[in-house]
């Protein structure tokens, strides 16, 4: 009897569908999920388009290749109101980027300083770094924005009286005059730094190869200081040397020349900076007082001289608890800098604003500038995480 | 032995004075020639800043100027300009005989928020009180019944407007944001799908964009006829927003907690609900709840973001006094009353939340 049993082939269940399978129950469950969204969306279309109907506005991008008609404060790449809304738009992502790119890279710099202070031994640096981050962090950013605006606009003189603390630098309530640049050269100056950031990036590549196979190490931060002043250095004397600073001087009742940093680049600029970089600080803090204590006394028993302790052993396990936290303080600041629209900044938020109150589209100025921001901020995060991975510690 | 000691010691100076204000001068401040030199500075920066605040915000400030030419004369802080407006800054436009109802409702929503800290009310207490103190604002606020005159919320101001849209936002989107969580979590694919989407597309956008969107964008949304009041639109969009940064935050708490309450949770034969509602999440959110206070605090900050779909929260009730022709040019000193208000606010809870933080980590120290 028990050998017949044995030799039965096993026979499968019959496949039934009941409440009692969880497998069942999840396909349930997801189908009326999934139902249920759908039928909102559907909803909310289907009264989209009957508003849009009654209200006589038809959809689509088409408008993005008419006139816009109107002008905008400070832009990037040369703009009139005879320009198309695509103009406008684009002109404002760009504005957004310049002062996203420009005060990212200054709230890093302040922020790693600030960090660093708020471990230091020195009372007074320690006190004083640790209030700037408390006050900075704890007042909302359009609040530090409209300060800063005021504070320029309201009490800072005209610009008869401007200050004028270095020699070509006014601050006035039209802003900050600085010295600008002014010649043929400049572009093959430029030309010549981005060839010699990409020639650093290749000969690093090829040192760090090179180390790998035969050990010899190479001095990689001469060779970049070097190729820094020789490039634009050559840019500048292949273009016939034609370089001169413009002053600003007042003239009247304004200045002329030099460069112009408008009061609303200026506040916007400076609050963002100064409210990521309290952040940044608590997160380079937080990183570097991640790293063991133990592993500075290891280094050190190595033989290794602190300039290198810090550069070989600290740094980079420091790096690996900051760079997730850092990564989401840049996304923060990039979506912080719309914020610009408060105070008249043209960035994308407030041209696209001036837009859709001209033209009524206002679904699709939503798109685009929810578009634009997740574009950005998907690409910074793709980064972001592919450094992350590549410093990230190896384990089996 | 003893000889050794002796001609060793000898030599040596007596050490240094180790305690005393001579000594921790030296290690705190003079450590290095650095130190010394960044000490030098620092204190040559603050001589030269703190006294010319202190004259400007208290020696020449004016208390009790009847308007700006005099207060201007002065040549310090005006802060006759916010004494003569605090009524507006703080309430907004509220009907002025009313605003008894907005302080007491501040008062309120304080209280729930400070209840809220307690541990003693960590259980279904906590949801009773913000359900409790929630529904007395709204009666208080909105009126119409106990004799109360009806105030229609576009009057509503200042900083009872931001608190309630700091609390209404938390209070509705923390239940959102836990089933996000969940179903981010989720092993059901369709499911997990949406939540992720969700997240990350709310995440991935400013603020403002979905203030914009609830603000031109929902009325197109909606039935034609049907209509949701400005206040509201913009409040739906906090809890929004909110929800997905919560359920980024609760699903940290989630991974948290180790399989095998999982899998103890599924050998007594509990249901998936009975599960999170019982085992896993009491523990989850226990870990949660300083990040929590985090979300709550930067919320708070943003409810500032309404000012640009013209919400007359506090900065925009600073922003309407200081269009008033009489007192003209004294955004320095508004925004700065504005910024303490927020900085008490925000930092008494960051505080709070740092002890807490060292408080639960007790039993987790390795």
């Amino acid at each position: 009897m028990a050998p017949h049993i044995a030799q039965r082939p096993a026979q499968r269940p019959p496949r039934r569908v009941s409440w009692n399978d969880p497998a069942t129950r999840a396909l349930v469950y997801q189908a009326l999920a999934l139902a249920l969204v759908g039928a909102a969306v559907w909803f909310l279309v289907h009264n989209t388009l009957h508003n849009l109907s009654l209200r006589n506005i038809s959809t689509g991008f088409g408008f993005l290749n008419r006139e816009a008609g109107f002008a905008i404060g400070e832009t990037v790449i040369a703009y009139s109101p005879a320009d198309t809304y695509g103009r406008a738009i684009f002109a404002g992502v760009l504005n957004t980027l310049r002062v996203g790119l420009l005060a990212l890279v200054a709230a890093t710099v302040l922020g790693v300083f600030i960090g660093v202070g708020r471990l230091s031994k020195n009372w007074l640096v320690n006190k004083i770094t640790s209030v700037y981050v408390e006050v900075m962090r704890n007042v909302p950013l359009l609040l530090q924005l409209f300060f800063w605006y005021a504070l320029i606009t309201e009490n800072m003189p005209g610009p008869r009286q401007a200050h004028n603390p270095l020699p070509g630098v006014f601050i006035s309530n039209r802003g900050l005059k600085v010295p600008g640049l002014e010649g043929a050269s400049l572009d093959w100056m430029l030309g010549g730094l981005a060839l010699a950031i990409v020639a650093i990036v290749v000969v690093g590549h090829w040192a760090t190869k090179r180390q790998e196979a035969t050990g010899q190490p190479f001095k990689l931060g001469r060779t970049a200081i070097g190729l820094l002043v020789a490039f634009p250095l050559i840019g500048w004397l292949a273009s016939g040397a034609s370089l001169t600073l413009d002053m600003p001087a007042l003239k009247g009742f304004n200045f002329v020349g030099g460069l112009t940093l408008t009061p609303e680049f200026v506040a916007l600029f400076l609050g963002l900076t100064v409210y990521t970089s309290a952040f940044i600080a608590e997160v380079v803090r937080s990183g570097i007082q991640a790293v063991n204590n133990g592993q500075w006394e290891a280094a050190g028993s190595l033989g290794l001289p602190r300039r290198l302790v810090l550069r070989l052993v600290i740094l980079p396990q420091a790096l690996r608890v900051i760079i997730p936290p850092m990564t989401s303080q840049y996304l923060n600041l990039l979506k912080n800098s719309s914020l610009a629209v408060a105070i008249g900044y043209p960035d994308i938020v407030s041209v696209v604003n001036t837009t859709l109150n001209q033209t009524g589209q206002a679904i699709e100025g939503i798109l685009i500038i929810m578009g634009a921001y997740l574009t950005v901020s998907l690409s910074i995060s793709i980064f972001m995480n592919w450094y992350n991975k590549r410093i990230a510690l190896v384990e089996r | 032995m003893s000889n050794t000691t002796q001609t060793l010691g000898a030599d040596l100076a007596p050490p240094g004075a180790q305690t005393g204000a001579w000594a921790w001068m030296r290690s705190r401040l003079f450590s290095s020639p650095l130190n010394l030199l960044i000490t030098v500075l620092l204190a040559w920066g603050l001589l030269m800043a703190v006294p010319a605040l202190v004259e400007w915000a208290f020696i020449k400030a004016n208390f009790d100027a009847a308007n700006a030419q005099e207060c201007r004369a002065s040549g310090g802080a005006c802060w006759a300009f916010i004494i003569e407006k605090h009524r507006l800054i703080l309430f907004g436009t509220y009907p002025f005989d009313e605003q008894w109802r907005p302080l007491i409702a501040t008062v309120i929503l304080i209280a729930v928020i400070v209840a809220s800290g307690m541990r003693r009310f960590w259980n279904g207490k906590l949801a009773l009180i913000w359900t409790l103190g929630l529904t007395a604002v709204a009666v208080l606020m909105w009126g119409g019944v106990f004799g109360l005159t009806y105030v229609e919320n576009a009057r509503w101001g200042g900083l009872p407007l931001t608190l309630i849209l700091a609390t209404f936002g938390i209070a509705f989107a923390f239940p959102v944001g836990v089933l996000l969580a969940l179903g981010r979590r989720s092993k059901m694919p369709a499911i997990k799908a949406l939540c992720v989407v969700y997240i990350e597309l709310i995440r991935g956008v400013p603020l403002i964009s979905l203030l914009f969107m609830s603000s031109v964008m929902l009325p197109l949304f909606l039935p034609e006829g049907f209509t949701i009041d400005k206040l509201l639109r913009a409040q739906i969009a906090i809890i929004m927003f909110a929800a997905a940064y919560i359920a980024e935050t609760v699903r940290g708490g989630l991974q948290a907690i180790p399989k095998g309450q999982y899998e103890g949770a599924d050998s007594l034969g509990l249901n998936y609900w009975q599960q999170m509602r019982k085992i896993i999440l009491p523990q989850a959110l226990k870990i949660v709840i300083p990040p929590l206070v985090g979300i709550f605090i930067s919320l708070f900050k943003d409810t500032s973001l309404v000012v640009i779909i013209g919400i007359f929260d506090l900065t925009l009730a600073a922003k309407a006094a200081l269009s008033d022709a009489a007192w003209r040019g004294f955004g320095v000193e508004a925004y700065l009353f504005i910024s303490l208000i927020y900085f008490v606010f925000c930092y008494s809870m960051s505080k709070y939340s740092r002890a807490l933080e060292q408080r639960l980590a007790t039993g987790h120290a390795r």
